[in-house]
């Protein structure tokens, strides 16, 4: 297969998985005569038609409430988000009646359900298209979450997502779609629950995810010049967390830096903090170093928005500051 | 006091049910009632926990709907859940084991009072927060135009009833689902129990237009006030809608008007209803108004109509036995039912 954008692959993900099986549909916001706010369902309203590519009203508490319910009535509902932070207003549906249901139902219901869509630090969107709502949905029973970044994962994930059995919560990153990546001719589907090893190394574990990934592998290129050896690890899944991958990475470095997006207070990191001290405690050498966004609404200018979240000068310092100086 | 609204006039001379049909409905009253009468008891000793809401004096509504309804035809209720569940065919032994918190209960005790379901019986639902489960209903009946016109299966014809009261009508789900449901002609049933009152909220102080039915207007959708102490005529107005819906003509809104007789819930004092309103709905009873039409027609003899209630009473004293005998749920699966797989 030629270069693919990483937009392009998600579009390849829901188009392989809908012709695969006529009980998947897309609903959302602009997302079939208009194919999505970032293309990523263009198209697909001729191949599928209207009820399968559902242009839906502005209303997203009710339209995240109707794919609950044709979910538990056999349906597998993909809903894009136009941008994840709209989803503010679903987040009773999401809460109660996606996450929750199941076990509430004592098993009588499953809800096959993924809610997809751009979020993230973009450039300069301003405070409310900057949302990272992993960090408000994390702590919601029976939903699983998942962060795309790179093409490959994007497609592989998205179809797996899509074929899962449970609510899961897909998360995009507005400056991610535009990556490219040469992907595999034969279909493949990756697993929502594994982390993916970036950088093998044995200095220090660097648990990221989403975009910032791509910071921390671009510090890495400085930190591999000045003779460091960090293990860099995508986390992927961010509910549940992948300890086994953490874990065995730890066991090997006793080091660790969590890079997030989220803001620092009850964000992702502050989990794997609270997670790693209860695990591997035993295992660390030094205090989990946390760099995360600043706690603060994302501001729109440009120089504000970048000491908001975390550049690759700071990831770069930190392993500086943890890692041990070897002569 | 509120002037009363006056309720729409339903001549029984219009009233098409027969014997059968009637004894049908009759005794799926008195399970609603004695069901309830005895969940107010088990609760006074202890027996069952947290907010329970009954349903006396709404029989009519349910009954009058999902006995109009087939038996594969979807469900969906609110908090005041109970007998709409009894009515969707979910066994009184299993919705009181589920105020028990039994293992035997509908949603395995994890559910309790205002979380019943029953993939079973397609109830889907028990909601709690109000208005939120509307747009489930919703997507329950998109799902049936979906398979009947994306997967092409010509059976897929059932009909949703989506149940909820006068306050939920204010919440922004009613409106964007009345708009969905318009919009791609889903085969729903919005039936609001208009009880007049949202916990202590007089419906008039809640909203602009007390007149639900009219709301159905703005999105082209049918509206219709019953008398939602009559069950033939709350019968009749669903089984049009029911016909309606079956045959792809897309949805209605009901408003049926009618009266909680208890509290709001059993821990609400229920101090803010007049006696004198309170005096003239206990003087609409659904069930007696029900009991005269049928021996008055001659449909019924009266002592039938003892029978059923004696019949009714030894389900529920057997209701209440399987729930006390019922087995707790096992703590090690405490974290059973979070994912499909368990
Ligand atoms: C989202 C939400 N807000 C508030 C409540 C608390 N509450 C429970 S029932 C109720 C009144 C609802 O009245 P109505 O819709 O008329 O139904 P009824 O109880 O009369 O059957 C309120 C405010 C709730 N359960 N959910
Ligand atoms: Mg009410």
């Amino acid at each position: 297969m030629a270069e693919t954008l990483l937009f392009n692959a998600l579009r390849a993900a829901i188009d392989e998985e809908m012709a695969r099986d006529p009980s998947v549909f897309v609903l959302g916001e602009d997302v079939g005569h208009y194919g999505g706010s970032y293309k990523v369902t263009k198209d697909l309203y001729t191949k599928y038609g209207e009820l399968r590519v559902l242009d839906t009203p502005i209303a997203e508490n009710s339209f995240t409430g109707l794919a609950v319910g044709a979910a538990m009535t056999g349906l597998r509902p993909i809903i894009e988000g136009m941008n994840m932070g709209f989803l503010l207003l679903a987040f009773n549906q999401i809460a109660n009646n996606a996450g929750m249901l199941r076990y509430t139902s004592g098993g009588n219901y499953k809800i096959p359900l993924v809610i997809r869509g751009p979020g993230g630090v973009g450039r300069q969107l301003g405070a409310e298209h900057s949302q990272r709502l992993e960090a408000y949905f994390q702590g919601v029973p029976g939903l699983k979450m998942v962060a795309c970044s790179t093409p490959y994962n994007a497609k592989g994930l998205l179809k797996a997502a899509i074929r899962d059995d449970n609510p899961v919560i897909f998360f995009e990153h507005v400056l991610l779609y535009n990556l490219k990546e040469t992907l595999p001719d034969d279909e493949y589907v990756l697993p929502l629950d594994k982390a993916e090893t970036v950088r093998k190394g044995k200095d220090v574990t660097i648990l990221t995810y989403s975009r910032m990934r791509h910071h921390v592998t671009n510090a890495a290129k400085t930190l591999v010049q000045e003779g460091y050896d960090p293990e860099i690890i995508d986390l992927i899944s961010l509910k549940p967390l992948d300890f086994d991958t953490i874990g065995e990475s730890i066991r090997k470095t006793h080091r660790v830096i969590i890079v997030e997006e989220c803001m620092k207070t009850g964000g992702i990191g502050a989990e794997l903090v609270a997670s790693i001290n209860d695990r591997f405690f035993d295992e660390l050498d030094a205090p989990v170093i946390r760099l995360a966004s600043q706690d603060i609404p994302t501001p729109y200018n440009g120089t504000l928005e970048s000491l908001t979240i975390v550049q690759p000068a700071q990831i770069v310092e930190a392993v500086q500051n943890i890692v041990p100086l070897r002569v | 006091m509120v002037q009363e609204r006056t309720l729409p006039e339903f001549p029984t001379a219009l009233a098409s049910i027969t014997r059968e049909e009637g004894l049908v409905v009759y005794e799926d009253m008195i399970l609603g009632r004695f069901f309830e009468d005895k969940c107010a008891e088990m609760y006074y000793r202890g027996k069952m926990f947290g907010f329970v809401h009954l349903y006396n004096g709404q029989e009519a509504v349910s009954s009058g709907v999902i006995k109009a309804m087939r038996s594969d035809d979807y469900v969906c209720s609110t908090y005041r859940d109970h007998v709409h569940a009894l009515s969707a065919g979910v066994p009184a032994r299993n919705v009181m084991a589920e105020l028990f918190g039994k293992a035997t209960g509908c949603s395995k005790g994890r559910g309790g009072s205002m979380h019943l379901f029953s993939a079973e019986h397609n109830l889907l639902g028990g909601f709690a927060f109000v208005a939120e489960g509307i747009p489930v209903a919703t997507g329950a009946a998109f799902q049936t135009k979906y398979r009947r016109e994306a997967l092409g299966d010509e059976t897929a014809d059932q009909v949703t009833a989506c149940f909820f009261g006068d306050g939920a009508a204010n919440n922004g789900q009613f409106f964007e689902c009345l708009n969905m449901a318009a919009l791609w002609k889903l085969p729903i049933l919005f039936v609001v129990e208009n009880n007049k009152w949202a916990i202590g909220m007089a419906h008039e102080r809640a909203t602009s237009q007390p007149e639900i039915y009219k709301k159905a207007s703005v999105f082209g959708m049918p509206g219709f006030e019953v008398d939602g102490m009559d069950v033939l005529a709350v019968r009749s107005i669903a089984q049009e809608a029911v016909a309606r819906a079956r045959a792809g003509e897309g949805p209605t809104l009901i408003e049926a008007l009618t009266y909680r007789f208890r509290g709001h819930s059993l821990a609400d004092p229920d101090e803010m209803r007049s006696k004198a309103e309170k005096e003239v709905w206990f003087s609409r009873d659904p069930i007696k108004k029900f009991a005269a039409y049928l021996t008055e027609q001659n449909l019924v003899q009266h002592d039938e109509l003892l029978d059923i209630e004696r019949r009714i009473q030894s389900v529920i004293d057997d209701a209440v036995q399987f729930a006390q005998s019922s087995a707790e749920p096992d703590p090690s699966e405490l974290y059973r039912y979070i994912f499909a797989e368990d």
